[in-house]
C-alpha cells in the first residue's frame, strides 16, 4: 500500500517537474539558443554553483544562494557586454570557473557529507520536494505572461538590438529583465536536470524544433513539447533503471534531436525526388524578371561558401 | 515653412576630437537632401544623432511635435545589424518598422498584418514573406530593411548609403519609389557616391566635421572642395566622359 502511493506521488511529481521544466525551458531556451547566449547560460549556471556551496555552508536553503549568484552573474555580463568593457568570452570563463571554485571550497568548508550535493550536480527527481515544483510553476507562470505580453518587443531586440534602439529606450531594462528571468529559469531547473547538465535541458529542444521551423513562436512551442517528452521519458527510465535523471534527459533528448533529423532529412530527399515543378515558384507572384530567380540561391551559395 | 527637426550650434565627440562641430541644419517636409562627404566625416554620425542614438555634447536638436512625441522616423542602417541566422520571417522584420508607431505592450493587428503584405508586393518579395532571413540575397536584404523603415509611414525617413546593396534591376524601381514616398516624407539620403543620387535629390548637406548646405541639386566647386581631397566627377552627357581637374 504504501508503495503504491508513494509510486503515484512520484507520477505526479514526475509528470508536473516534467511539465514545468519544459515550459521554463523550452521559453528560455528559444531566447537563449536565437540570441547564441548558451555560453553565458554556461556562465550563469556554473556560477550559481558558488550559491549552492554558500547555502550549504550558511545553513539556508542552497536554491535561493544559487538564484542571487546565477542572477547577479547574469546581470554583471550583460552589464559589461553593454559597456562593451572587457571581451565578453572571456568575463563568462572566469565567472564559470569562479562560481565553481566558490562552491567546492564552501562544500569542503561544510562539516560531514552533504548528501544532497549529488543531486545539484546530476539532478534527482526523488530530492525534488513540492515546493521546487511549485517555484517551477510559478515561473511557468510568469514566463507565460513575460513572453506573450512582450512577445514583439522581445522578438525585434534580440533580432536587431541596435535598431531597436532607435525606437525604444527601453532595450536595456528588457535585456536585463530577461536575462534576469533566464538565470532564475536555470537555476530553478538545476534541482531537475542537475548544474553540469542543465544547459542542455534549455538549448537541446529548441534545437529539435529549428530543424523544421524557423518561426519563433512555433520554435517556442515544439520546444516545450520536445522537452516534455524527453524529460518525462527520461524520469522514467532514470527512475526504473536506477541512473541520474539529469543524464538520461539528455540522453533521451538528444536521441529524439538524432530522429526528428533523421525524419526530417528522409522526407526532404523523399520530396525533392517528386517532379522539379513543385519546387519552382509561381512565376506570377515574383514581380522581378525571370532571370532575377537565379539571384537568391547563387549568392546564398556565396554567403555559404565563405 | 514649417521645419520637422532644427540643429543649432551641434558638436559630437567620440571621446578624442569633434566627430561633427558646430552643426546647424534643418530639414523640411518633402525635403529630399543628399548628404554627402568623405568616409569619416561625421554622416553616419549626423543620422545617429537625429535618431537620439547619440547626445550632442553640445547644441541643441528641436523637432516638431509629431517627431518628439513619437518618434515617427524610418531608418535604413548602412548594414544589417541584426543577425541573419536568427529565427525571424521576412514579414516579422517588416513588421517591426511599425514599433515606432507601437508601445511596448502592443501585438500586431489585422491591418499591420494588411500592411506589411502590401509592404513586400510593392516591394516584389511577396515569394519571399515567410522567408528566413538566411534565404535572402544582399539585394533583397536591403529592400526587407527599406520595407522595415517605411511601413510605420515615417514623416523622416534617413537612408544611410542605401546604394551599397541595391542591386542592378532594382535600382530604378528604387529611386522612382524614393520619389514617390517623399510626395509624403522628408527623406536625407547619406551617400559617397554623389554621382549616383545626383539626378534624384533636391539639395545637398556636405558633411566634413562641419556641414554646408546647398539649397540646388547642382554641384558646384565649393561643394567639391568640402572633401578636402581630389573628387573624380562623372557626369552624363551624350559620349560617356569624366570630368577632371583643371590643369593649373
Amino acid at each position: 500500500m504504501e508503495e503504491t502511493i508513494f509510486q503515484y506521488d512520484f507520477i505526479v511529481k514526475g509528470l508536473l517537474g516534467a511539465l514545468f521544466a519544459s515550459i521554463t525551458a523550452g521559453l528560455a531556451g528559444t531566447y537563449i539558443v536565437s540570441r547564441k547566449m548558451v555560453f553565458l547560460s554556461g556562465g550563469i549556471t556554473h556560477a550559481s554553483f558558488g550559491g549552492i556551496g554558500i547555502g550549504y555552508f550558511a545553513g539556508f536553503n542552497p536554491v535561493i544562494g544559487a538564484a542571487i549568484f546565477g542572477i547577479l552573474s547574469a546581470l554583471g555580463v550583460e552589464y559589461l557586454s553593454v559597456r562593451q568593457k572587457i571581451r565578453e568570452d572571456s568575463a563568462i570563463g572566469i565567472l564559470w570557473a569562479f562560481g565553481m571554485a566558490i562552491g567546492i571550497i564552501f562544500i569542503y568548508l561544510t562539516p560531514g557529507y552533504s548528501p544532497n550535493l549529488m543531486s545539484y550536480l546530476f539532478g534527482s527527481i526523488l530530492t525534488v520536494s513540492n515546493a521546487d515544483i511549485i517555484a517551477l510553476g510559478i515561473m511557468s507562470l510568469i514566463l507565460i505572461f513575460y513572453f506573450s505580453i512582450f512577445y514583439r518587443t522581445i522578438l525585434y531586440i534580440s533580432y536587431d538590438e541596435a535598431f531597436a534602439r532607435t525606437y525604444s529606450p527601453y532595450v536595456n531594462v528588457f535585456k536585463y529583465v530577461t536575462t534576469a528571468l533566464i538565470a532564475l529559469t536555470i537555476v530553478l531547473n538545476i534541482r531537475m536536470a542537475g548544474v553540469i547538465l542543465v544547459l542542455s535541458l534549455l538549448t537541446i529542444p529548441p534545437n529539435i524544433a529549428m530543424i523544421f521551423t524557423k518561426v519563433y513562436s512555433r520554435i517556442i512551442v515544439w520546444s516545450v513539447i520536445a522537452g516534455f517528452l524527453g524529460t518525462a521519458a527520461g524520469y522514467a527510465i532514470s527512475y526504473f533503471a536506477g541512473i541520474p535523471a539529469g543524464a538520461t534527459i539528455i540522453f533521451t533528448l538528444v536521441i529524439i534531436w538524432l530522429i526528428v533529423k533523421g525524419i526530417y532529412k528522409l522526407f526532404r530527399t523523399l520530396s525533392n525526388q517528386q517532379p522539379a515543378t513543385s519546387n519552382q515558384q509561381p512565376a506570377t507572384s515574383n514581380q522581378e524578371p525571370a532571370t532575377s530567380n537565379q539571384q537568391p540561391a547563387t549568392s546564398n551559395q556565396q554567403q555559404n561558401n565563405q | 515653412m514649417p521645419y520637422l527637426f532644427e540643429m543649432k550650434s551641434v558638436s559630437v565627440s567620440y571621446g578624442a576630437g569633434y566627430v561633427l562641430r558646430d552643426i546647424n541644419f534643418a530639414v523640411n517636409e518633402r525635403d529630399f537632401i543628399g548628404v554627402i562627404g568623405p568616409n569619416g566625416g561625421g554622416k553616419t554620425t549626423l543620422l545617429k544623432v537625429i535618431l537620439g542614438l547619440l547626445k550632442p555634447v553640445c547644441g541643441t536638436i528641436s523637432f516638431i511635435s509629431s517627431l518628439a512625441d513619437g518618434k515617427r522616423i524610418g531608418y535604413l542602417p548602412q548594414m544589417s545589424t541584426g543577425d541573419n541566422n536568427y529565427p525571424v520571417t521576412v514579414t516579422d522584420v517588416i513588421l517591426s518598422g511599425m514599433m515606432i508607431r507601437k508601445r511596448i505592450m502592443s501585438r500586431m493587428s489585422s491591418s499591420d498584418k494588411n500592411k506589411a503584405s502590401q509592404v513586400i508586393d510593392e516591394l516584389g518579395l511577396s515569394a519571399f514573406a515567410h522567408s528566413s532571413l538566411s534565404e535572402l540575397s544582399g539585394g533583397q536584404l536591403q529592400r526587407v530593411f527599406l520595407g522595415r523603415a517605411i511601413i510605420g509611414d515615417p514623416i523622416l525617413l534617413l537612408l544611410d548609403e542605401p546604394g551599397n546593396f541595391v542591386d542592378s534591376n532594382f535600382e530604378h524601381d528604387f529611386y522612382e519609389r524614393l520619389r514617390i514616398l517623399n510626395r509624403r516624407m522628408a527623406i536625407l539620403m547619406v551617400s559617397h557616391d554623389i554621382g549616383m543620387i545626383s539626378s534624384h535629390v533636391k539639395s545637398y548637406a556636405c558633411v566634413n566635421m562641419g556641414l554646408h548646405y546647398h539649397p540646388s541639386s547642382e554641384i558646384s566647386n565649393e561643394q567639391l572642395l568640402a572633401y578636402g581631397c581630389p573628387v573624380q566627377l562623372i557626369t552624363h552627357g551624350d559620349v560617356p566622359h569624366t570630368v577632371l581637374k583643371t590643369h593649373s
